[in-house]
């Protein structure tokens, strides 16, 4: 299936020159060769509310204009996040449910009983420990000698933030990186994992944390940043069967891990890309605190939220018919001119620039975005005291996926100060 | 026209005036009172514009809608004074309102 979704030639050819109806920026191969702006420019112009009928994964509406996605991002009560947040569909007979993918009420109790590891106390407990951390892995770095940005730095910082939100055992913090991965990368979502060892990889994932949930039952989590403490010692979520256990646990790797992995990966890209904002942020370190938002605008690490439709509802003109389903392309929102200024450009000390949807907006809004703030604002900190420059010195490798925007391989060289 | 006092958490007060029927996110945010994101932009739909309401005017207010209930209700630090601040628009009735801003928004 890969194979034929990377030669697919409606991927490739110039999104201006053929009808729109053979645009699909669900097909994986958009994103992993980084065409998809073009194909977005182009339905936000001519047709922002977008049927495609022949999507990869069936017909689905494309939402591409910024108060479109933020109209239905709002309105939970007619857009459903109950079939699943993503355009593929689930496998009834591999289910895991989650709160992501729920609507009220349930949604609101299991989101209620994991939200208070990101609560600002505990995230202000957590500030020393992860600018250690980064500097840790900072300091281990190779000087003037080329590395994977990626594994090195991105996978390690989050991967570690992640196994103390768990307080998973360190040394094998990597199996969390592991499930994350295979958790987005199916053959069913267009990515290059069939679907087997996904499911294989998922349950080992399960029966590993099953030991670590029996270990806490009945124990107060100590320092209160423990999410499976919370999880099996919470009234609304103890009962939680093994599936359903095994698809919370999934979106918080996944949505504590991929995200902020890429943006820590794009914010050396785009500096790169962008060397006159680097020597803007070299020279007045404090705009680390916009330039933050910025990356993650300009990255927007998961590109659409799916949604379903309950009823027939109206949308700039189009009729979105009940049971339809919709992508709301964030990414494409995120370059909408008519609300962001210059959006094609990267700008460390925008104006405003927490106002992007890469987070969505609404009762689904992401729950850890003040600490993916907080571990890319200490990075950079770091970064800044100790290299004069890191130098991209070839070109992203970008993974098969049109939902995670990711990398697998970035390029560098460190120069010391 | 009505005036707001905005109480930060380290206590630093801002009286200012405001139009009627701005909101109170609106007469924050554009008089530079510090402590109120509001990344959404007065929508209703990030939470990041939470204010903890002074008690003697808890009651003049209009009920919050459904919607702003939903997205107090994503704040672990919510108390039965908390209230999103793009929610609530200026009026002579509210001349003198007395609001605190949270430690953090979300």
């Amino acid at each position: 299936m890969s194979e034929a979704i990377l030669t697919n030639p409606s991927a490739l050819t110039d999104p201006w020159s053929v009808p729109l109806s053979e645009l699909d920026p669900s097909q994986p191969a958009v994103f992993q060769t980084d065409r998809q702006f073009e194909i977005f420019d182009r339905l936000r112009r001519e047709d922002p509310v977008h049927y495609h009928e022949q999507g990869l994964f069936g017909p689905y509406w494309s939402i591409t204009k910024f108060n479109d996605i933020m109209t239905i991002d709002k309105d939970h009560k007619r857009f459903s996040s109950d079939a699943g947040i993503t355009l593929n569909e689930r496998q009834a007979d591999f289910t895991t449910p989650n709160f992501i993918s729920m609507d009220p009420p349930k949604h609101d109790v299991q989101r209620k009983a994991v939200t208070g590891v990101v609560a600002p106390m505990n995230l202000a407990k957590m500030e020393p420990i992860i600018r250690q951390r980064a500097a840790n892995i900072l300091d281990s770095l190779p000087i003037g000698e080329r590395f994977n940005w990626v594994d090195a730095v991105s996978v390690e910082l989050t991967t570690q933030m992640l196994a103390t939100l768990f307080d998973f055992p360190f040394e094998d913090r990597r199996k969390l990186t592991y499930w994350s991965d295979m958790a987005t990368s199916s053959e069913l979502a267009g990515g290059p994992t069939p679907e087997a060892d996904r499911r294989a990889a998922l349950l080992e994932c399960l029966e590993y944390f099953q030991r670590l949930w029996v270990a806490r039952e009945g124990v107060a989590p100590e320092v209160g940043i423990d999410l499976i403490s919370m999880m099996a010692n919470n009234p609304d979520t103890q009962n939680m069967d093994p599936m359903e256990y095994l698809g919370n646990l999934i979106l918080l790797i996944v949505g504590g891990n991929d995200t902020t992995r890429n943006s820590i990966t794009g914010g050396v890209l785009f500096l790169n890309q962008n060397p006159d904002q680097y020597a803007k942020l070299k020279a007045d370190p404090s705009l680390i605190t916009s330039m933050v938002p910025e990356i993650i605008r300009y990255q927007t690490p998961l590109t659409y939220m799916r949604r379903t439709a309950l009823e027939d509802v109206e949308l700039s003109g189009k009729t979105i018919k009940k049971g339809d389903k919709l992508a709301m392309w964030y990414i494409s929102g995120n370059r909408d001119e008519e609300v962001i200024e210059r959006p094609n450009d990267f700008i460390i000390d925008r104006a405003n620039p927490r106002h992007h949807l890469s987070f969505g907006f609404g009762i689904h809004r992401c729950m850890g975005n003040r600490l993916a703030e907080m571990q890319l604002r200490l990075l950079w900190e770091e970064i800044l005291t100790r290299f004069d420059y890191i130098e991209v010195v070839g070109e992203p490798e970008r993974v098969q996926s049109s939902f995670v925007r990711g990398y697998s391989d970035l390029p560098v060289i460190l120069h010391a100060k | 026209m009505p005036s707001v006092k905005f109480i930060e958490h380290n206590g630093t007060e801002h009286v200012i005036d405001g139009n009627n029927g701005d909101s109170l996110m609106v007469i924050a945010t554009s008089n530079l009172v510090p402590g109120i994101d509001a990344d959404c932009g007065g929508e209703c739909s990030c939470a990041t514009c939470h204010i903890l309401v002074d008690d003697a005017w808890v009651g003049k207010l209009a009920p919050a809608t459904e919607t702003e209930e939903s997205m107090l209700d994503l704040n672990p630090d919510r108390e039965p004074n908390s209230r999103l601040s793009c929610q609530i628009p200026m009026s002579d009735e509210l001349d003198g309102i007395v609001v605190n801003l949270p430690e953090f928004q979300y």
